[in-house]
């Protein structure tokens, strides 16, 4: 067999410093170009600042995980069931225009549209830990203002016990809600629920930013819920109806495999998931595994809320 | 076959089964393992070693269909290499994602059933690599080898079975992989039928006929 050797690289072989740093600017520059909306498409584009006052009290001391991994490291399933899917798809979502129906058992229904949702409440800045079920866990800077302030506009009834939250239903924006010819995903829209208390609760938070600009595409914009003591995926982004109900919502992933998370999915170390144990993370960014904890470490704020109750059966 | 031909088909397959690797080395190097790079390891060397595996499942079934026999010159081959990604997936396991957390790992092999089957497709590879060479071929005798090395089968179900029992609600690869694993399994079933069915017949002093050979089935 004949292998022939190739000669040896001499200095002439190494791409010019300059020249190499170029293509890379060169690269951004196209990648900006993609991902620029149209003109009169996005009145807001992705990445433009917000500002928010940071609410210290609630903010955990650590330092926020890199933006760029927080923004294409993601678990979004309209987008697909690849971490780096929703970065590289989301250019399909259309933030503006956009409107939230807020109804069921309350009395004052209303569909907020997205800027006067914005200006409801004054935004805060409020960095928490993200627990995902799958055992990684980051640090976010969110911003956004406590859940409750919507929804006592709204006046929740007496009846209203659950609050259910939907995802946009839209294959032409979310590629993976296109019927598929082989294999069953979740059943969209994605919906998610809490108990009214745990909605009220003044750590919920109404999402609109993260790292002092408004939501990414692939972190759920315009708008998204963010509940730091549950698993990641009660989280539920891109809302597009936010419904006081009565009875415990029918909520994706519950329906996809109820026996593997349930309607609480509280962040719970001494509750293993069927398949893998929960008693550790790992921080994106660190090396070594870390313990979880109770309630993701808010359990001095939210453990009242479940008094008597069996976590281990209200998993 | 002529060894110029075997030698280059073997070239072949060390760079197909080394590309994998290299790959993720070269990801390593530009610090492109995405923002959770243990995992992706883990699961890229858990990928490759299914595949390969599923490879050198494969050689056989082609000769069978196929009357080709040139594939099982690489069957050894391939089969080693999903060993070597195998040890690879389970170094990175201990090292990277548990950092000899031996408690835990103990713990995990117990009670997490795709950790389990996981952990026997390894142990069920070790001896099909121990008995690789011709020397040990000859020592066990081409009989009890080739029944020995009918354990590859063992080991590509629980490969399958850990990757089937690990994959979360809306993924497919592992489907894909199950179905080839079936298919090829099912080739070599339906092949031992047909030559149980033979012999019987033959026993019987029948007629044979026209011997099937080598029998007609299907490709798939």
């Amino acid at each position: 067999m004949l292998i022939r050797r190739a000669g040896p690289f001499t200095a002439n072989d190494v791409t010019d410093e300059t020249l190499y740093l170029n293509r890379r600017e060169w690269m951004v520059g196209a990648a900006a170009l993609v991902l620029m909306p149209g003109e009169g498409e996005a009145a807001t584009p992705q990445g433009q600042a917000l500002t928010a006052t940071r609410n210290e009290a609630l903010s955990l001391q650590e330092t926020p995980t890199k933006f760029e991994a927080a923004t294409t490291y993601n678990n979004f399933y309209e987008f697909g069931v690849n971490k780096e899917d929703p970065a590289r798809l989301a250019g399909t979502l259309k933030p503006r225009p956009w409107a939230v129906q807020v109804d069921g058992l309350v009395h004052k229904p209303k569909t907020y549209d997205i800027d006067e949702l914005l200006r409801l409440a004054p935004l805060e800045e409020r960095v928490y830990s993200l627990r995902c079920v799958e055992g990684w866990s980051m640090v976010i800077p969110w911003i956004g203002y406590p859940l409750a302030a919507l929804l006592r506009r709204v006046e929740p009834t007496g009846k209203a016990r659950y609050v259910e939250f939907t995802t946009l239903l839209d294959p032409s924006q979310f590629p993976a809600q296109r019927p598929s010819f082989f294999g069953f995903s979740l059943e969209w829209p994605y919906v998610e629920g809490l108990r009214l208390d745990e909605a009220l609760h003044p750590l919920t938070l109404l999402t609109v930013g993260m790292y002092g600009r408004v939501l990414p595409n692939q972190n759920g914009a315009p708008v998204r819920v963010i509940v730091p003591w549950k698993y990641g995926f009660k989280s539920a982004k891109s809302l597009v109806r936010i419904r006081a109900v009565a009875d415990e919502p029918k909520t994706s992933w519950n329906r996809a495999a109820p026996q593997e998370y349930g309607f609480y999915s509280n962040v719970n170390p001494a509750v293993d998931h069927p398949r893998w144990s929960q008693a550790t993370e790992r921080r994106i960014g660190e090396f070594r595994r870390r313990p979880t904890l109770p309630f993701n470490g808010y359990g001095d704020q939210v453990a009242s809320l479940y008094a008597g109750l069996d976590l281990k059966k209200h998993y | 076959m002529a060894r110029r031909v075997r030698i280059a088909l073997k070239t072949a397959v060390w760079g197909a089964c080394l590309a994998p690797l290299a790959l993720l080395c070269y990801r390593a190097a530009t610090g492109d393992l995405t923002a959770n790079p243990i995992s992706f390891v883990t699961n890229t060397l858990g990928d490759w070693t299914l595949r390969i595996l599923l490879a050198s499942l494969a050689m056989t079934p082609l000769r069978i269909v196929f009357g080709l026999s040139w594939p099982i010159a690489l069957r050894r081959l391939l089969g080693l290499f999903a060993f070597f990604y195998v040890c690879l997936h389970f170094a990175v396991w201990i090292v990277l994602d548990h950092f000899f957390d031996w408690p835990r790992m103990g713990a995990d092999i117990v009670k997490r059933p795709y950790i389990t089957m996981g952990m026997l497709a390894l142990l069920s590879l070790i001896p099909l690599a121990a008995t690789s060479t011709a020397g040990m071929v000859k020592r066990l005798g081409a009989r009890a080898w080739t029944r020995l090395h009918r354990l590859a089968y063992a080991a590509g179900v629980l490969g399958c079975l850990h990757f089937l029992w690990l994959a979360k609600v809306g993924r497919r690869d592992q489907y894909w992989h199950a179905l080839v694993l079936a298919l090829l399994l099912g080739v070599r079933l339906g092949h031992v039928a047909v030559r149980f069915a033979r012999r019987r017949r033959e026993r019987r002093g029948a007629p044979v006929g026209r011997r099937v050979n080598p029998p007609t089935l299907t490709a798939p």
